[in-house]
């Protein structure tokens, strides 16, 4: 094993410059234009340590960079500030060396001593920054989360242009955790000088900068003329449109206002779009890093007993929960989604089988089934699909009454440990970032289990937890033995069926004719909903 | 009356004091922890309890709302959980498009309202009358967003008439506007035209007509301007009705003011924000009330103000 983390590790740390700029823009690319997206929300914050929501990580991501970054429209990752890096045998060491002349927005040059800032801010309670958990493998993160030092002793910065992270322990995932927006570079005057409100005013090195921001009613991002990677980005600008509700946009969108309609294309609305073949031509379906699923609560009565689980996996229709979904997802065997490297194909998980689920259910004791509730996000289409499992759990004698509520209450819930079920729509998992262990640690490891944590089966397993820390333990993340690792960590999983993993929603991302960039650009896994560096416009 | 109007104020000072009582215990009990929506859920426990801790949301319920009643009454309303930016300036720099939309909303509303009124008062029990009455038992009955897609719908999409939703021209405010009055509209002509019928019985009237004053003088000079005075009044009241109708109004437009502001804090347990929304508007319909009453006595001077 130490041999192969050796190679592994070396591997990594050669093979590196030859990928690094791994992406050959559109020959057909044009730069200018300006583009209109809307959302129906309002942008919370642009601080890339705070900002966690569906709309506000792909803005971030084009106003900030962080030490690594992905190829776009791809899981693969790339170096970003970094211009290189080197990782220690033993894995727990990255050296980090930054490209020079990257300057932030206000016209200062990055240097290492921004990136420390950085994730010492991050980390830091006073920040309050719901990221702060990704980088607890960072030496010294204990002692800056309990307030007792207030900087991370695991960041060094060597010189202007080089820094060395050492961890506490190995960790697979690191480099992922790098390319979060969490990681993001920021410098340290604009926080001195907006404080909180640097989420209203931020400077970053990407692609783009904030031009204008009326509150509740749009943003403007500018093309940052010097920004560091060579010719892009090539749109002038983007223009956020927000407050629009997704049925007004795809309205704009038909009269052509508006070129991205960030909230999608409204349920309600979708078969009429894809029924109509002009309007289907501009949609560009693709994977998502998303698993929709029921959770059993292993904790409680008679979900406790593994058959019962058991026969609650095997009497789900799936196909028919998709249809539901006018097929906008896949049925699921598994936790990972399919594009997910670690993903086990050929797993067949638990067939629908009616006969099967009522035999199991007598292994229980429970021929004559048993009540319980179902906890269900109140917005459509999830009390619908609700419906679809308490029928198809009536079937097996199993009586479930639906608890529809506001997606906050629905968490607290879960993470109280008091629904014996939940349907995850609206709030199911999709990856931070694209490795396997992602699924895992929050939603079906023990550290997720405890009050409040959002494993809301309860389902701890100690010598699956075992198995997961050691696959995080390989320095190489996409390492063969480390996802068939993972992929056996899940499968363990399914064998004790904490969960009901139904479907795996496709991504639909509508554009107006004028956008230009390949179908990845639109449906790429880390920026939704489009890459904005990446698009150009064709007119 | 100036006994009279410090009377109102103390008590509406009581009002807005109730009312942030409830709201605060309201949402205090509510079972979601406002908490776990900051922090996220990649958050670690520790992490939970620094943030609980730094919001004060770790003590007991009554020293938070004495901590916020003490940032309030001095025009602190607090920072926004998930914004991290003052409530107060959220506030500020949404509340004129809500004005503007109230004020559309009123025009509206007076506008139809007072028309219909008028016309059915002349055609009493006849046809027309029927149907401008049918007309407006309609609008007061339709709810506001079934109105508001309606109008989008027809007027927007199909006919292209206005902009689909947004903010910023005359045109934008146009639909709306024209969504939040139409339900006032509706009890404003049956005002209307009731208050139009009485005036119209009255000896001076029939005196203005025998005198062989034209039809329209009698209506525009003489009945008009003593029909209406009762109805002025009833306007301060609107304000509280429209703080309801604006949070959905405004949802369906995309308009950018306090309802829309309100409406995505809720979904999101931004308590600051529920609280700020909920105070302004408190205030505007106390203070409205407070100034329908103050304005009767001008209009109706057999209102005396004690």
């Amino acid at each position: 094993m130490k041999k192969l983390l050796l190679s592994t590790a070396m591997l990594a740390a050669t093979a590196l410059p030859s990928f690094a700029q791994g992406y050959t823009p559109d020959p057909n690319a044009t730069p200018g234009g300006m583009i209109t997206v809307t959302y129906k929300d309002d942008v919370a914050t642009l601080d890339p340590a705070i900002g966690y929501d569906w709309q506000n990580w792909s803005m971030i991501k084009s106003l900030f960079d962080g030490l690594m970054d992905y190829v776009p429209g791809t899981t693969e990752l790339r170096p970003g500030l970094a211009e290189s890096y080197d990782v220690s045998e033993d894995g727990t060491v990255f050296t980090f060396k930054l490209r020079s002349g990257v300057t932030f927005h206000n016209g200062r040059e990055m240097t290492a001593e921004d990136v420390k800032y950085s994730l010492d801010r991050v980390t830091n309670p006073e920040t309050q920054s719901p990221g702060a958990g990704f980088f607890a493998s960072i030496a010294g993160f204990d002692e800056i989360s309990s307030g007792e030092a207030d900087s991370l002793s695991g960041v060094e910065v060597i010189d202007p242009l080089t820094v060395k992270i050492t961890l506490s322990r190995p960790d697979a995932t690191f480099l992922h955790v790098a390319a979060l927006n969490f990681a993001s570079v920021v410098p340290k005057e604009a926080i001195e000088e907006w404080g909180t409100d640097f989420g209203k005013h931020p400077v970053g090195t990407g692609a783009f900068k904030l031009g204008e921001w009326t509150i509740g009613q749009r943003l403007v991002f500018e093309k940052n003329a010097d920004y560091w990677r060579d010719g892009v980005p090539y749109l002038d600008g983007v223009t956020f449109e927000v407050g629009q509700e997704p049925i007004v946009a795809l309205l704009r969108l038909q009269q052509g206002e508006v070129d991205v309609p960030g909230d999608g294309i409204p349920p309600a609305k979708f078969q009429e779009v894809m029924g109509d073949p002009a309007q289907a031509s501009r949609v560009v379906e693709g994977g998502q890093l998303h698993t929709g699923y029921i959770t059993l609560n292993v904790g409680m009565e008679p979900l406790d007993q593994l058959p019962v689980r058991e026969a609650i996996n095997m009497a789900i229709n799936k196909e028919r929960i998709t249809q539901i979904i006018n097929g906008r997802a896949v049925p699921a065997t598994q936790p990972l989604p399919p594009s997910m490297p670690g993903y086990t194909e050929g797993y067949e998980g638990y067939a629908f089988d009616v006969d099967g689920a009522k035999a199991k259910l007598a292994e229980a004791g429970l021929e004559d089934g048993f009540t319980t509730e179902l906890y269900v996000m109140n917005t459509d289409p999830n009390p619908r699909i609700a419906q679809a499992i308490q029928q198809d759990l009536k079937a097996i004698g199993v009586d479930v009454e639906i608890r529809s509520l506001a997606q906050a209450n629905v968490i607290e819930a879960g993470g109280a440990g008091q629904a014996p079920m939940i349907w995850s729509g609206g709030m199911a998992w999709i990856a931070d970032f694209p490795d396997a262990s992602n699924f895992y640690g929050p939603i079906l490891g023990c550290a997720g289990a405890g009050e409040g944590g959002w494993n809301w089966s309860k389902f701890c397993d100690e010598s699956i937890d075992t198995m997961a820390t050691e696959a995080d333990s390989f320095t190489d993340p996409s390492a063969p033995e480390r996802l068939e690792m993972w992929s056996e960590v899940y499968q363990k999983v399914m064998e004790q069926a904490p969960w009901v993993p139904v479907f795996n929603e496709q991504r639909y991302t509508m554009k107006s004719e004028r956008m230009g960039g390949e179908d990845a650009l639109y449906v790429d896994p880390v920026s939704i909903p489009v890459n904005y560096d990446y698009v150009f416009v064709t007119e | 009356m100036a006994g009279y109007l410090f009377r109102r104020l103390v008590q509406s000072a009581l009002i807005l004091l109730g009312v942030s009582f409830i709201t605060f215990l309201l949402l205090y009990v509510l079972p979601a922890d406002p908490v776990r929506q900051i922090a996220g859920r990649s958050a670690t426990a520790q992490t939970v309890e620094n943030i609980r801790e730094q919001l004060g949301l770790d003590q007991p319920m009554l020293v938070q709302y004495g901590r916020y009643l003490t940032g309030l009454v001095q025009g602190d309303m607090g920072r926004s959980y998930l914004q991290k930016t003052e409530v107060s300036s959220l506030i500020a720099a949404r509340l004129p498009a809500s004005l503007l939309l109230m004020a559309g909303g009123i025009a509206c509303e007076l506008l139809i309202g007072l028309t219909f009124g008028i016309v059915a008062a002349i055609y009493r029990g006849r046809p027309l009358d029927q149907g401008l009455m049918v007309t407006s038992f309609v609008a007061v009955s339709a709810p506001q967003f079934v109105v508001g897609l309606l109008l989008l719908y027809l007027f927007a999409v199909r006919l292209g008439w206005f902009p689909i939703g947004g903010y910023g021209t005359f045109a934008h405010l146009v639909l709306p506007a024209l969504t939040l009055g139409i339900m006032g509209s509706g009890w404003y002509s049956r005002m209307m035209r009731s208050s139009m019928i009485d005036v119209l019985r009255q000896d001076y009237i029939r005196t203005a007509r025998a005198k062989g004053l034209s039809r329209r003088r009698v209506l525009l000079r003489h009945a008009l301007p003593n029909a209406i005075l009762p109805i002025i009044a009833m306007i301060g009241i609107d304000i509280g009705i429209f703080m309801g109708g604006i949070v959905v109004v405004e949802s369906v437009f995309g308009w950018p003011g306090i309802g829309q502001l309100a409406w995505q804090a809720i979904q999101r347990v931004d308590i600051p924000i529920i609280m700020g929304v909920t105070m302004v508007s408190a205030a505007a319909i106390v203070l409205g009330n407070l100034i329908a009453d103050l304005v009767t006595p001008f209009i109706d001077p057999r209102i005396k103000l004690r």
